[in-house]
């Protein structure tokens, strides 16, 4: 492994070591955040892999998260499911969702891309209002405490734990930075990032840029639905409101924020994004208007994002 | 005999934008081993001729075959697998990524004619760079490099897939005489292993490096022969050379 990689490996080890860390020291108040902060930020992990790297400008994520969040919700509250194969359920929803949606909006790129996405995410949101029967729409499903509990060989967790919840949050998150970090560095990663430069290049170089884009539609989609699923289990809500065209624009926030195409940026964007807003409306009920002011400030100084602008102008082996 | 059977033949090969045949009823054969030059006034159709042959755009009507096989409804990206690389009349790099990332996709790409291909893929794209002396850029950011060196590494770009077949539409445009002499000799060694088609409209390059040479007026073939045949030939006189 190179100098780069090695420094890397190690700043995303400390980062996982830190976030454990915090477990035994955070007040209950941020441990909590920090939970929720956490299952969002794979939530906007896997936004990054379409738009970060693929430069896919999808602005109907919130389907593929709520997919996952249905496909585990549901099956818990009206099939009686235990958590794992909801989980899987919730993984699935998300996968046939984004392969189903990728394979007819990747037809369009650019502008036509965006409004195709925000229009089956449109349909998808206004679907959980019209199965309001099973869904509860806006209302939504609170998921029974008896359900949320975790089966592991010779151990059950309890999900409505807090430490727990920290700990399943924590390894989901972990896992999936893992993941991403390996797929940057592999040559798909480094194809799909190519994609994003010169599309037509690459496919004069033998590239299927349809099926390599289809196949991060897919990835991207089922690691949001990951999240999406975890949501419903570690926080027991399952509502319309995460399938609104709010829950498309956030991800876009939170990598914008952090830095699109690189790993850390979106547990950074989202973080940020969070304490700012609980910050600012401990100071003043025009909360949002901080959020705006800091919104401006974070794109004039730093305008790759956080982790984007450090890379940039300090750190260039960040990954 | 296979040796007979030309690398790329185009049967009655058509394409029309609108009312405008670009390219019309063309019968091209290119035998292995050869260096084309194919030449001809502006719009007279060589570009799109070439983009025919690779995919980019789809023929409104006829065939191309490559190494025997129709390969007219084949999308470009597997034309580009088949062993036939394309190099860009306009400059068409990864500005934001290194030299050497460049390079990378083409030379990690496994392919059945790859498979026995020898070394890591970095080590192939290295020695494309190498190959057209852009080896100690590697490491740059390819959007700083000059004009000169991004009409460069191109072509690295297409040698890094092995090509049995190399389009470079006018990669001298734009270059010095300097860069155009050291090009000359970049081609005719890659000559010595793949088929070189080229499209080009400085005649001193043509000449030094075609074994043949295409005419092409108006989305036809006006003339074809060697060097001399061309230069003598009088239609293509009054068509193309001004005489």
């Amino acid at each position: 492994m190179t100098r780069a990689g090695a420094r890397n490996l190690l700043l995303h080890g400390a980062v996982l070591v830190l976030l454990f860390a915090l477990n035994f020291v955070l007040p209950e108040y941020h441990r909590g955040i920090l939970s929720r902060v956490m299952v969002l930020a794979v939530f906007a992990m896997g936004y990054n892999l379409a738009f970060g790297y693929t430069g896919l400008l999808s602005l109907g994520h919130a389907m593929f998260f709520a997919a996952g969040l249905y496909g585990a919700g549901l099956t818990i509250y009206h099939l009686g499911w235990s958590v794992w194969p909801a989980f899987g359920a919730g993984l699935l929803a998300g996968g046939v969702v984004a392969a189903a949606i990728g394979f007819l909006a990747l037809r369009t790129t650019g502008v036509a891309f965006m409004i195709v996405t925000l229009m089956f995410a449109q349909v998808f949101y206004l679907g959980t209002l019209y199965f309001t029967t099973y869904t509860r729409g806006e209302e939504g499903l609170i998921l029974p405490q008896a359900s949320r509990k975790l089966e592991l060989p010779g151990a059950e967790l309890i999900l409505t734990d807090p430490a727990v919840r920290y700990m399943t949050a924590l390894t989901l998150f972990a896992a999936v930075l893992v993941g991403i970090f390996l797929l940057v560095r592999s040559s798909f990663g480094r194809a799909l990032v190519a994609i994003r430069e010169n599309e037509e290049r690459m496919r004069m170089l033998g590239y299927d840029v349809f099926a390599n884009k289809l196949l991060a539609m897919i990835v991207s989609g089922v690691i949001c639905a990951a999240a999406g699923a975890a949501y419903a289990v570690l926080f027991g809500y399952v509502g319309s409101g995460f399938a609104a065209i709010q829950y498309s624009i956030l991800p876009l926030l939170w990598v914008l924020l952090g830095g699109a195409a690189t790993t850390l940026g979106p547990l950074i964007g989202t973080l940020f994004m969070f304490y700012v807003i609980d910050i600012a409306s401990g100071l003043t009920r025009a909360h949002l208007l901080v959020v705006g002011i800091a919104l401006i400030l974070v794109v004039l100084y730093f305008p790759k994002g956080i982790a984007g602008t450090i890379r940039e102008r300090w750190l260039r082996w960040l990954q | 005999m296979a040796a007979m059977m030309p690398l790329l033949s185009t049967k009655g090969l058509s394409c029309a934008f609108g009312g405008l045949r670009a390219v019309d009823g063309v019968d091209f054969a290119l035998p292995c081993g050869e260096i084309r030059a194919i030449i001809g006034p502006n719009g007279a159709g060589k570009t799109t001729f070439v983009n025919l042959v690779c995919g980019r755009i789809p023929a409104s009507s006829g065939k191309v075959f490559f190494e025997g096989r129709d390969i007219s409804r084949l999308p470009a990206h597997q034309r580009v697998r088949a062993g036939i690389a394309y190099t860009f009349q306009i400059t068409s790099i990864f500005p934001g990524l290194t030299v050497l990332d460049n390079v990378a996709p083409a030379a990690q790409r496994p392919s059945a004619r790859q498979v026995a291909a020898s070394g890591s893929s970095r080590e192939r794209a290295l020695h494309a760079l190498e190959e057209v002396g852009l080896g100690q850029y590697a490491h740059q950011q390819a959007g700083h490099l000059s004009y000169g060196h991004q009409r460069l590494l191109e072509v690295a770009m297409g040698l890094a897939l092995r090509p049995r077949l190399l389009i470079l539409d006018e990669p001298t445009q734009g270059l010095s005489d300097g860069e155009i002499e050291n090009f000359i000799a970049l081609v005719r060694e890659i000559g010595r292993k793949a088929t070189v088609l080229l499209i080009e409209h400085n005649m001193d390059v043509v000449m030094a490096l075609s074994d043949r040479i295409t005419v092409m007026e108006r989305g036809r073939v006006l003339a074809e022969g060697n060097p001399e045949e061309i230069r003598a030939d009088q239609a293509v006189q009054r068509a193309y050379l001004g005489a």
